[in-house]
């Protein structure tokens, strides 16, 4: 995929007999700044992620949540993968993956967990890191909104999950 | 922002001294530091390498095509927005991330935001169509989740691919429901 979408740019501009070497440095140069600019939002979610999990803070409020879990059918398990979804897909790929070990990637909650990690995104990770760029700090509506759809995406997911 | 983050590690470290576990969360506050970093080095190589091509795209003209293949999408949520070249970095980023090209799309997901800023002149307000932008890239537009189907694979699902349909049909949701919210707040 990733092959054929650089073979495709790059026959395009042999064709067109453009300079692609000096446009791509210039790209790269471009690239390695933004990654600077975001170094400190990086270190400051891993930070807060860690030490929420880290400290057991994040057990408790799974446990805290963990009868409006049982409302609305939903198992205990995908509650931290929710949750630490919204900061770090890193984060939520290490619960994954502890799912997969204790209890199968095949079981329900395996299921589950799996499609709920794929249709969402790290809201949190994704508007510290854009809006930190462009030193945004009223955000608006963005939250609410980000929120509202992960909502969605999880509670389509606890419906498709036998489909 | 400022209250998620700084509520997080005061409840942290708080919940840290009832529970005895302070000296896990000094580790964990050690290996945050250098997973981040690490994060950070790795990401230098390839947001560098992806913004590199897209800069041979952009300068070849394609950028500009693939926005008018997708212009009634962008129509739809970016209204209002005159600059071409945003809408040109919003259309290649909506377009890697149902790819599923990950780190193409954080590039020009930035470069669309730093455009956006030009039009919004100096303020620190976000403007519709920033938002709109997060919301809809929150909302999950991959449609292959190719990297579950890989976990899965690897911890020996007999069926990797059983979560495909759910997963497009899920995602699909919540991206119709980010767009129907952007949809909502044009109104006000």
């Amino acid at each position: 995929m990733i092959g054929i979408l650089i073979l495709g740019i790059l026959l395009y501009g042999i064709i067109l007999g453009r300079d692609m070497y000096n446009p791509f440095l210039e790209g790269v140069k471009q690239g390695i700044q933004i990654v600077f600019e975001l170094v400190p939002t990086m270190l400051a979610l891993f930070l807060a992620v860690q030490v929420f999990r880290t400290s057991g803070a994040l057990d408790m409020a799974v446990y805290a949540l963990s009868p409006l879990a049982r409302i609305i059918k939903l198992p205990e398990e995908v509650l931290p993968i929710i949750f630490a979804k919204l900061f770090s897909s890193s984060a939520a790929t290490g619960f994954l993956l502890d799912i997969f070990k204790t209890k199968g990637p095949d079981s329900g909650v395996g299921n589950l967990a799996s499609i709920m990690l794929s249709c969402t995104e790290s809201c949190f990770y994704v508007v510290s890191i854009y809006f930190s760029t462009v030193k945004i700090t009223k955000t608006r509506y963005t939250i609410p909104g980000a929120l509202f759809a992960t909502a969605a995406g999880i509670a389509a997911s606890i419906f498709f999950q036998n489909i | 922002m400022n209250y998620l983050w700084s509520v997080l590690i005061i409840a942290g470290i708080i919940v840290g001294c009832f529970n005895g576990t302070l000296a896990q969360v000094s580790d964990g506050i050690l290996t945050s530091s250098k997973e981040a970093i690490e994060l950070c080095i790795l990401m230098v190589g390839i947001v560098g390498v992806w913004n590199g091509i897209l800069n041979v795209a952009n300068c070849l003209g394609m950028t500009k095509k693939l926005e008018k293949l997708i212009q009634p999408l962008i129509h739809l949520i970016f209204y209002d927005v005159k600059n071409k070249k945003a809408k040109e970095y919003i259309s290649l980023n909506i377009v890697a991330n149902v790819l599923g090209l990950g780190w193409a799309a954080t590039p020009s997901g930035i470069q669309a935001m730093k455009e956006l800023k030009k039009e919004n002149g100096s303020g620190n307000t976000a403007s519709n169509a920033m938002c709109n932008l997060l919301i809809i890239n929150i909302s999950s537009l991959q449609l292959i989740p190719i990297n579950i189907i890989a976990y899965r694979s690897q911890y020996g699902s007999l069926n990797p691919m059983k979560i495909l349909l759910p997963s497009i049909l899920a995602t699909s949701v919540s991206t119709i429901a980010a767009i129907l919210f952007c949809m909502a707040m044009r109104r006000k």
